[in-house]
């Protein structure tokens, strides 16, 4: 399968290119994953096909699980593509930077229901043992009243507590990290997080204190 | 005008500088070094800082050509370090600034290293990876704060570097990143090793336990040499620190990377940080090692901005040390 010429490059991410354009009559996200020339080729060759993989793998399960996340239509192993579905929408993290810098009296309540819906899908994928591996603001879309997961790439399944929390640990220090004065949010997030993963959340959550004191009050030498 | 003594001794290093105005008069340093197989301890790293520092102010001085009188403030480093070297540096910095009746600044090391790599390479706003034998973590600037993105969830990379260095026994002369660089360049097999980046976070010490347990068994056989390992370590950590930087860059959108600390003076790791900078348009900064590895110079230089742009001191009963003083903690008043 060729790479169609007339895809339009609309975003270079840390790990792949992103395309826009049709597919057998759909609009279509394509992904190509470039190749890192800075790696050991044995290593790069390794991580590639195995990030390609996972991501393919981790969509399938976080969509199973009833958590919103792009359809794959096609997955090109040999020139890393993938053909993903369109989301028409933005990113959580330009929705949380605008609605921070406004004025608008509602919109405390509107990032509280988006912190909400972050802490829901969260709960949903790891209830039901799948890890994202890249918890930031920049993979939640949200359309609609829909909030889409993205970017599977460094997605596992694991039933460790361990493995959630740190998950979590992620998306805290995203959250913090790029949008200074949003700590208050943090808190809907857990709440909803807790809400959608009755069975477990409580370990997860006792866990991640644990990773927390292990990260930031950690003896810093040097 | 500002003369600026600086005085760190977070770790193993003991460094004295006299900076005026962004320029180094002075940067004069000493090393406690360990014998292979061995790390340094706190309590004999603050006796060799003791014995030191007074002939290492006065070789600052000399240097700079400068005397007591000329100097206008006193900086030291408050952390974040270890305990004991950290107090038997500070004392002398609170004795000295209050013998020649000058201001005190408690100066936050990370920052001193961000600082003086931001004037040496004159680059603007870049995202910062700080690398050394206790600290990990990928910077960037917003809203008066360094914040912190990414950050090793256990070990630092050079804590990994120097304990992989005492397990096949390197010598720690100059320093045991040092001779893994040079030992490197001579390995040809690659060892596939764990390799554990989480988002914007990094994690080293399933490295080390693997290498512990799988490393030794290989080299006795003859199937790797220490050559190879170092080389296969190198190339495996430094991939997931530029990776962890490119989430990063990716994430706030900027183009620049300054590299600091320890580590970053390894020409490898620049290497391929430039080759990531590079295939996204950008531009690396890196330091040599007079700045790169802990020094007195960033210290004066980090603590004078601080100083000159809030026109006042550390209030006297805050010049106490701070093991695990954070680098968000410190509101940035002079960008």
């Amino acid at each position: 399968m060729d790479f169609p010429a007339d895809y339009q490059l609309v975003k270079q991410g840390a790990e792949a290119k992103i395309y826009k354009g049709t597919f057998l009559g759909r609009p279509v996200i394509v992904k190509e994953r470039f190749c890192k020339t800075y790696r050991h080729p044995e290593l790069e060759a390794m991580i590639s096909k195995e990030r390609l993989k996972a991501e393919a793998r981790g969509i399938l399960r976080c969509k199973a699980l009833g958590v919103p996340a792009p359809a794959v239509y096609y997955v090109d192993p040999d020139s890393k593509l993938m053909y993903l579905e369109e989301i028409d929408g933005s990113t959580m993290k330009d929705l949380f930077t605008s609605l921070l810098a406004s004025d608008d009296k509602d919109a405390p309540d509107k990032l509280k229901q988006l912190s909400l819906s972050i802490g829901e899908a969260v709960g949903k994928i790891h209830a039901g043992h799948l890890i994202h591996g890249d918890l930031t603001t920049s993979n939640f879309l949200r359309h609609g009243f829909k909030t889409y997961l993205i970017d599977f790439g460094l997605s596992s399944v694991s039933t460790l507590a361990e493995d959630k929390a740190v998950d979590l640990y992620v998306l805290e220090r995203a959250l913090i990290s790029t949008h200074p004065g949003s700590d208050q949010y943090w808190t809907h997030i857990l709440a909803s997080y807790s809400k959608s993963y009755p069975s477990g959340s409580k370990e997860v959550l006792n866990k991640f204190k644990e990773v927390q004191s292990r990260g930031r009050k950690r003896t810093m030498v040097g | 005008m500002v003369v600026a003594i600086g005085l760190e001794g977070s770790a193993n290093k003991l460094g004295v500088g006299i900076v005026r105005d962004g320029e180094v008069l002075s940067n004069c340093r000493r090393t406690y070094i360990t014998p292979p197989g061995q790390g340094f301890l706190p309590k004999e790293t603050a006796e060799h800082h003791r014995k030191h520092i007074i002939p290492l102010i006065k070789e600052a001085l000399e240097v700079a050509k400068m005397e007591p009188k000329d100097i206008d403030l006193v900086c030291y480093t408050k952390g974040p370090g270890m305990g004991a070297p950290l107090v038997s540096v500070a004392v002398v910095a609170r004795t000295i600034a209050q013998l020649w009746n000058k201001p005190i600044v408690g100066v936050n090391h990370c920052i001193g290293h961000i600082e003086m790599g931001r004037t040496i390479t004159n680059s603007d706003n870049p995202t910062v990876l700080y690398v050394s034998g206790g600290n990990t973590q990928v910077i960037a600037y917003s809203c008066n704060r360094y914040r912190i993105f990414g950050e090793t969830i256990d070990i630092a990379v050079g804590n990994c570097l120097d304990r992989f260095a005492r397990l096949v026994n390197l010598s720690n002369d100059p320093s045991p990143g040092y001779n893994i660089e040079q030992a490197a360049k001579k390995g040809k097999k690659f060892l596939q090793l764990p390799y554990c980046v989480k988002g914007m976070d990094v994690s080293f010490s399933g490295i080390l336990s693997y290498i512990e347990e799988k490393g030794k068994p290989l080299l006795k056989s003859g199937e790797y040499t220490v050559e190879d390992l170092c080389f296969s370590l190198q190339e495996t950590v430094f991939a997931m620190l530029v990776e962890t930087t490119e989430r990063a860059m990716a994430h706030t959108g900027s183009g620049d990377v300054l590299l600091v600390g320890g580590v970053a003076c390894n020409v490898r790791l620049q290497e391929m940080m430039a080759q990531m900078a590079k295939e996204r348009g950008g531009t690396v900064y890196a330091t040599d090692e007079r700045y790169c590895i802990d020094n007195g110079a960033m210290i004066a230089h980090a603590g004078a901005l601080l100083y000159t742009s809030t026109g006042k001191p550390t209030p006297w009963d805050e010049t106490f040390i701070r093991q695990r003083y954070r680098t968000d903690e410190v509101e940035v008043t002079w960008r």
